[in-house]
């Protein structure tokens, strides 16, 4: 039934891509390879990518060039899309039973011996589910990775048990899906779609895409898009009706899958994959804070954790084993977070706790012992990787070395925590000048350093990422004994919101966390002006006292750091003391200005 | 204590490292036969039998075991926490037997922190125990005041990354004063501390306030003393992130002028020691 025949590239997207045809069911379809063909194909596993709607494989030539290093990566035009042909009829030409068909064919022509590792975006998921559930794949499919396209009979058994057993939320839901489903009711319209997209729309889609998606210009879409588009519209006519009318209940997946969910989907609610693991009981979660088209503006995270998978379902591990257990694991696995001030308190806690989602750590303090330290036991609890740099947060040039060390060596950061930090207490005109220099070096210009560094390099990848900024309920809670403290605390804050501002087109996020009384021992290592030394010594027992009665542990603030991340807050107080101060600050600010003047029991 | 009772002194120190033998030998005898499925309770019994069948009829308090994040003690907050739930035992992981057995009138006080199959965490937790033994015994030797080496196991513990877990322990302590007990035909317990040993440290505690001294080692101002002669059950607990590990065994303090005599671990040859031994030796 299939014969292929292998051409030389003929000028597609990739230079080194090696073409070819493959016949089946009355179409051609444009197969495409990447991969040193020296090192033979048939020895490293084949990573086959099915691209969406509308689109064509140049969707995924990002992500490709990064996985052809390690695998031998294959593409397909889905039928009626980019060079290949189109059925004829296209009515019927469509149907997921003839995917299938174009699916075997395809993988008998590159992979004849071995299961091929499956990754779908959109349309192309969708339809790899149905290759993934079937009996007929059985033993073709080693894993399947999933991004924005859920199994239609998972969808229709979904649709179905919220119909049968409406609660408000559950009819919430079906609401909430309903309308982010527009423009799947919109293709059921005969010929309009068609007219639209080889008309106006498509000629147009490149610019909505950049503008509402943020989806980098470049070699996609290809030309070829109004004719995709026209012919893609019979995906959803020729299935989605029937599949949700009558789903199948037997769509147990085969294999294991890693399901990559877009936060920010615009079609897809992230509810759907509610009870997945019922229809795929090897599954792996993975959240990703971007928009419909992650395979063009994540590329990076993407590869990284396709990889991961392929590599772990080829070694024979059973995944699951190797993927964190801890909190946000699916958002922060395999990523690289720096935090500095990260030998003690709030910082060591919060490279733990990305450690044990399974994220990648830069432990940064100037005390290298205590760095190397959280190095080690970041690994000890499911960083997969995590190292202990040494630097003074305020010496500019130490922290260019380590923005340049840490962008060659690890990669671009994905989340940069700036929690370095002293404390300093006295009357203002206690204060020297000195004493001025040495907080606001610490507390300001550290940050500025590290947003200005490893901010820029988020920037110029264009991935997106996250900063995380240790300010303090002292940014909004003056007080007559912390002038220049809360003062350096309120520049972070006000730093954090600008940026936020700034970065927030491109994909970065910035928060603010303002602790309040934590368990650390800033309290101890405080500077006290205005009394003598064994006076400071004195105090420094005192507050470390007081703190350690109030007894609020950093693992509490390192949660609220991930939490922040995760739903991309921008001011987040933390102990109910700071969020007292931080309510009173916006309603009763007199009042707060009235505590200011008193004098705290030291 | 002095060098004129030597005799009598190594005699009773006999005592006292006898049962503290039994309790290790007990605990490493439970460890084994632990397997996936048995509960906290059935651990804690699993003791008691066996130091009963062993002539154990007296208690300081009554064997525990805590397993899982239980060792750390995440998120206790009331004593009752302390006593032996219905948590079952699964692979990997850790656990914690704590015993104090009185045995022909001697007591001992024991903590045996194991794992159940392969766990980094729970192994780097054990290696890093060993600096604090070191640090209790030469600072006890040096004579500090109790509440100064607390701090400073304490400051240890959080440059090592870890929660000071005896904090939760009743009165946040980290060691008690263990003495000799009367022998009796009953031998009641109240909230699973055997009432003849509360009898003695409630006397100690008595005299003790009269002469500014408390056999508990705490935190608090009431241990700001130098090291009280006698004998002490020390029982420094970390925690990580759910992994908790202790040892606890007795450490002898004595009036002698010489600083090796005047404090010393009641017996080195004890399963951690060993432990910390074989490391060395392997690497």
């Amino acid at each position: 039934m299939t014969t292929a025949d292998i051409h030389k590239s003929t000028g597609g997207v990739w230079k080194d891509a090696r073409e070819r045809w493959v016949r089946t069911g009355g179409v051609e379809l444009c197969v495409a390879e990447l991969g040193d063909a020296e090192l033979g194909d048939a020895e490293r596993p084949t990573v086959l990518l099915v691209h969406g709607y509308p689109d064509s494989k140049e969707v995924w030539t990002e992500v490709a060039e990064r996985l052809a290093d390690q695998f031998h990566v294959v593409l397909y035009d889905v039928r009626g899309h980019g060079r290949s042909t189109a059925p004829r009829p296209l009515r019927g030409g469509f149907t997921l039973e003839k995917l299938t068909d174009d699916f075997l064919a395809v993988v008998d022509a590159v992979s004849p011996d071995r299961p091929v590792h499956v990754v779908g975006h959109d349309w192309g998921s969708v339809q790899s589910w149905e290759f993934v559930t079937v009996t007929r794949t059985e033993g073709r499919i080693a894993s399947f990775t999933s991004m924005s396209g859920p199994s239609l009979d998972h969808f229709g058994h979904w649709i179905k048990k919220r119909m049968t057993r409406p609660t408000p939320r559950k009819v919430g839901q079906l609401l909430g899906q309903g309308a982010k489903s527009w423009y799947v009711y919109m293709l059921h319209t005969p010929v309009l779609p068609e007219l639209a997209w080889r008309g106006p729309l498509g000629k147009r889609w490149p610019k909505i895409l950049e503008r509402v998606e943020k989806v980098p210009s470049g070699d996609y879409p290809t030309s070829s898009l109004p004719q995709d588009a026209a012919h893609g519209a019979w995906l959803y006519r020729d299935n989605v009706r029937a599949r949700l009318r009558r789903p199948r209940a037997d769509a147990y997946a085969h294999a294991p899958v890693q399901l990559i969910t877009p936060s920010g989907d615009i079609f897809l609610s992230e509810r759907l994959y509610d009870e997945l693991e019922l229809w795929a009981p090897q599954l792996i979660r993975r959240t990703l804070p971007a928009k419909h088209w992650v395979p063009r503006t994540r590329p990076d995270q993407l590869a990284a954790w396709i990889g991961d998978f392929v590599t772990a379902n080829e070694d024979g591990l059973p995944a699951k084993n190797s993927v964190a257990t801890g909190k946000h694991a699916d958002r922060f696995g395999g990523q690289l977070v720096l935090v500095t001030g990260a030998g003690s308190g709030i910082g060591r806690a919060t490279a733990f706790a990305f450690a044990e989602a399974g994220a990648r750590v830069v432990a940064v303090d100037r005390d290298a012992e205590s760095a190397a330290r959280t190095a080690e036991m970041s690994r000890l609890i499911g960083a997969p990787a995590a190292w202990g740099e040494t630097v003074d947060v305020t010496d500019e040039q130490a922290m260019e070395k380590l923005a340049e060390k840490v962008a060659t060596e690890y990669g671009v950061v994905d989340v940069l925590v700036n929690n370095a930090g002293i404390g300093l207490s006295g009357s203002f005109l206690d204060t020297s000048a000195e004493d001025w220099k040495k907080v606001l070096d610490v507390n300001l210009w550290g940050v500025i350093h590290g947003c200005r560094l490893f901010g820029k390099q988020m920037a110029e990848r264009g991935q997106g990422g996250h900063i995380v900024n240790t300010a303090s309920a002292a940014a909004y809670q003056p007080s007559k004994v912390l002038p220049a403290y809360s003062t350096s605390k309120a520049a972070v804050l006000m730093l954090s919101e600008c940026l936020r501002a700034e970065l927030a087109d491109q994909g970065i996020g910035v928060s603010a966390i303002c602790p309040g009384l934590v368990n650390t021992n800033i309290t101890a290592t405080s500077r006290f002006v205005g009394v003598d030394a064994e006076e400071e010594k004195r105090r420094q027992k005192r507050t470390s006292r007081i703190y350690g009665l109030r007894n609020y542990p950093p693992e509490k603030v390192a949660d609220a750091v991930l939490r922040a991340v995760v739903k991309n807050q921008a001011v987040v107080p933390v102990t109910p003391e700071a969020r007292g101060a931080h309510l009173m600050s916006r309603f009763t600010p007199k009042a707060l200005r009235a505590i200011a003047r008193l004098e705290p029991p030291l | 204590m002095t060098s004129a009772v030597a005799g009598e002194l190594s005699a009773e120190l006999r005592g006292f490292r006898e049962v503290q033998t039994l309790a290790y030998a007990c605990a490493e005898a439970v460890a084994a036969q632990l397997k996936p499925g048995v509960t906290e309770r059935e651990a804690a019994r699993m003791q008691r039998d066996w130091l009963r069948e062993r002539g154990v009829r007296d208690w300081f308090h009554l064997p525990f075991a805590w397993f899982g994040d239980r060792t750390a003690f995440v998120n206790f907050r009331i004593p009752l926490q302390f006593f032996p739930t219905n948590r079952k035992l699964e692979p990997g992981m850790p656990f914690i037997l704590d015993m104090a057995p009185v045995y022909k009138g001697f007591t001992a006080d024991i903590g045996y922190s194991g794992c159940l199959g392969l766990h980094p965490v729970h192994d780097k937790l054990l290696a890093d125990l060993e600096a604090h033994r070191e640090l209790i015994l030469r600072e006890v030797r040096e004579r500090r005041p109790l509440r100064e080496i607390y701090e400073d196991v304490d400051r240890l513990m959080v440059r090592q990354g870890y929660a000071n877990r005896h904090r939760a322990y009743p009165f946040g302590v980290i060691a008690h004063k263990v003495d000799r007990v009367k022998e009796r035909r009953l031998t009641p317990h109240l909230f699973g501390f055997g009432t003849q040993s509360l009898k003695g440290l409630a006397s100690d505690a008595i005299h003790g306030h009269r002469d500014g001294w408390s056999p508990l080692w705490s935190p608090y101002k009431f241990s700001d003393h130098p090291p009280r002669q006698g004998l002490w059950a020390v029982e420094p607990h970390l925690g990580f992130r759910g992994t908790g590990a202790k040892f606890e065994e007795i450490l002898v303090v004595t009036d002698s002028k010489d600083p090796e005599q005047s404090a010393f671990w009641l017996d080195d040859d004890l399963p951690h020691v060993r432990r910390w031994a074989e490391e060395r030796a392997a690497a």
